[in-house]
């Protein structure tokens, strides 16, 4: 039932256009890289300071000055640059920057979005998530929808530490897709993932929401 | 004698200029750029209660992590702890102070601190604990918080090549935090892979200029250890 990481991930693509500079967070936000159609140049930003990020290398062209924010080792285009941390988030902080798609633990029906700790639990850091919502004009948020211990992540309010708030535009999870109003008035169901019901959507959703198309 | 910025070695790069309760900035980004020649010294010379400023803490074995190893930090200033699971217990068990900062807040907060601007207001944080206790004001309709300058003792930082001058250029990905931090610190070392003569790099193709570095010397290790090895197979022809 619902959709894969992959089928997510795919999903996630959809939102991409011709000319756009994207921020792809870790984990299945990565994936989306692999679904960009060929006929669209997008071009991809690393906050550790590069703008047109290639493939991962071929073995024998590893170059440990040459990672991403995944701390990957990737590759160079013709057309990439690098630059200064700072100058990398000024222009995520700018504005310069047309969409990110990011994971999430927690999104909430007005937008606010929790993904950098689980007090208690683990400490990573902060790192660029703080800044990408804040900054970045588009924001889509790509997330199972139900915890592993069965509670919905998509919520009427976060439990977790915030990231940024009222700043999600769109919610991708494996049964559905929902944008968040602009001016905080809730979730709109978009989509629904092949084989998944209305019903179902709400049932495993913390929040009311509103369906597109219907009265 | 005319001043000159070359040392001799690490060693020699760092002499009298350490001393406990410092605040030193360190390049890099994870593994990647950071000053691995330097940081051995600042282990040697032992000093103590150190407040450093640096994106990551290194990771296990490698850079800044054989500081806290060792002991030497009592505060770090960063924005990701990751994988560093020493750096994760030692805050969890109440031994070192961590103050974390959304990644371009720190990479913001250290370019005022070289450029002579105390604080500046930013949308990043807003509404999360990062903007607690802050002052926050609006401006066009929109919320930002105040944040404040970094500025440091000592700079150690990781560059590809330098002149005699301190004319520096980095390389790929290994430029990160360290241009930033070369301006932001009261004495700015920076270890490189080559020295180049004068004239070898085209001042229109200087990353970070002379006046920001006041010590120069030869990389002694130059491991770059990478954390994440990710890598694509050729297709069978």
């Amino acid at each position: 039932m619902g959709w894969s990481r992959n089928d997510m991930a795919q999903r996630a693509a959809r939102e991409l256009r011709d000319g756009f500079y994207v921020n792809l967070g870790i984990g299945i936000p990565t994936l989306v890289a692999n679904h960009i159609p060929s006929d669209m140049k997008v071009t991809l930003q690393s906050e550790n300071g590069m703008l047109g990020m290639g493939p991962f290398p071929y073995p024998d062209e590893v170059d440990p000055d040459l990672i991403n924010a995944g701390k990957q080792t990737i590759t160079a285009l013709p057309t990439s640059s690098f630059f200064s941390s700072a100058d990398s988030f000024a222009m995520i902080r700018g504005g310069h920057i047309d969409l990110t798609i990011l994971g999430a633990m927690e999104v909430s029906a007005r937008g606010d979005i929790a993904n950098w700790t689980i007090p208690g639990k683990t400490l990573k850091g902060i790192g660029g998530a703080m800044d990408l919502v804040a900054g970045v004009r588009r924001v889509v948020a790509v997330m199972d929808h139900v915890s592993k211990d069965g509670r919905s992540k998509i919520v009427e309010q976060c439990s977790l530490p915030l990231t940024g708030t009222g700043v999600v535009d769109l919610i991708i999870s494996n049964l559905c897709v929902f944008s968040c109003a602009e001016d905080g008035s809730g979730l709109t169901l978009l989509e629904l993932a092949p084989d998944v019901t209305l019903e179902q959507v709400r049932q495993n959703t913390g929040a009311p929401f509103s369906v597109a198309g219907a009265a | 004698m005319m001043a000159n910025k070359v040392y001799s070695s690490p060693a020699a790069a760092l002499d009298g200029l350490l001393f406990d309760r410092m605040c030193i900035m360190s390049g890099g980004f994870g593994l990647s750029g950071n000053p691995e020649s330097l940081i051995p010294e600042i282990k040697a010379a032992g000093v103590v209660d150190l407040t450093v400023i640096s994106n990551n803490c290194g990771a296990e074995g490698f850079g800044l992590w054989m500081l806290l190893e060792n002991r030497q930090i009592a505060k770090m200033i960063s924005s990701y702890v990751g994988d560093n699971k020493l750096f994760e217990r030692l805050y969890l068990d109440g031994q070192l102070a961590l103050e974390l900062n959304p990644q371009g807040t720190l990479a913001e907060r250290i370019r005022a601190g070289g450029a002579g601007i105390p604080a500046f207001y930013t949308a990043t944080g807003v509404g999360t604990v990062v903007a607690e206790g802050k002052p926050v004001e609006e401006f066009d309709g929109r919320l930002y918080v105040r944040e404040h300058w970094l500025r440091a003792d000592l700079a150690t930082i990781k560059a590809w090549r330098s002149d005699p001058e301190g004319n520096l250029q980095f390389r790929k990905t290994a430029r990160n935090f360290n241009p930033i931090m070369a301006t932001a610190a009261r004495t700015t070392v920076v270890e490189v892979e080559e020295i180049v003569p004068a004239g070898a790099i085209d001042p229109d193709h200087v990353h970070t200029p002379g006046i920001y570095v006041d010590r120069i010397v030869l990389s002694t290790i130059n491991e770059k250890r990478v954390e994440n090895l990710t890598v694509r197979e050729r297709e069978a022809v």
